[in-house]
């Protein structure tokens, strides 16, 4: 799980890579030449961008003719709600135990 | 390697501000609810939570505003970075007709790259807004 974590984080941590994926996530479905052409980096460095994302699990290709569309894998962010749905548990018992103990003090 | 993640957690509390403040400041009360510690409300003191787990928190207290606001940073050093953090605690509390709201916000950091403290920060945050947003209207 660290692992599939860190790839997660070391993939999405590049500011370009990243804008690349939201593009994806709020765009939908695209072609590297229109990726290329929001991305403000060359054809050649949105394509090794877009293998990197594709090892990680965030984005998916789908060739049709000569052309290959990418789209955004929002399920393999799933691993990342895992620490913050932990730490949401963790805060909601802590503060059952505090209107417990507000009950119980004088004002 | 940096992982940064925000968790907030919001609960209406039917008691004045200046209550929770003591629950929220005073050592034993603290005790009671969070965990053991050494605790003092004043900028820059180092303490250490203890949890019934046997793992202890480096914390030190970053802001203090009576009965309004309260931080610290909560750091656990682990040998292996998948169980380290850095991270900050911070408590908002605001009046409310019912008594006060309180506000929690942990925003974490894994330790190993501790330059993304700052730039990475504001980066990750509307990072990961933007993208419940986007998330959201997935639906």
């Amino acid at each position: 799980m660290a692992d599939r974590h860190d790839l997660l984080f070391k993939t999405l941590a590049d500011p370009t890579r990243r804008g690349i994926f939201e593009h994806l996530c709020s765009q939908g479905e695209q072609t590297v030449v229109a990726l290329t052409a929001q991305a403000g980096v060359s054809q050649p460095a949105v394509s090794k961008h877009l293998a990197l994302l594709k090892q990680a699990g965030l984005v998916r290709d789908r060739h049709q003719g000569r052309q290959t569309h990418y789209s955004a894998q929002l399920a393999a962010l799933a691993p990342l709600a895992d620490w913050t749905n932990r730490m949401v548990g963790y805060w909601e018992s802590r503060f059952d135990d505090l209107e417990d103990l507000l009950k119980r003090m004088d004002q | 390697m940096t992982e940064t993640r925000s968790v907030i957690v919001e609960r209406e509390m039917p008691h004045p501000p200046e209550k929770l403040w003591r629950a929220l400041t005073q050592p034993h009360l603290i005790a009671e609810w969070l965990m053991k510690n050494d605790f003092v409300p004043s900028v820059g003191h180092r303490f250490n939570l203890r949890g019934d787990w046997g793992g202890v928190l480096d914390c030190e207290v970053l802001t203090v505003e009576p009965n309004r606001s309260l931080s610290y940073s909560w750091d656990f050093a682990h040998d292996d970075p998948a169980y380290a953090l850095k991270s900050v605690v911070t408590f908002t509390l605001t009046p409310s007709p019912k008594g006060t709201h309180l506000r929690m916000e942990q925003v974490g950091f894994r330790p190993e790259q501790k330059q993304a403290f700052g730039g990475a920060k504001a980066g990750w945050q509307q990072f990961f807004v933007k993208l419940e947003e986007v998330a959201g209207r997935a639906d």
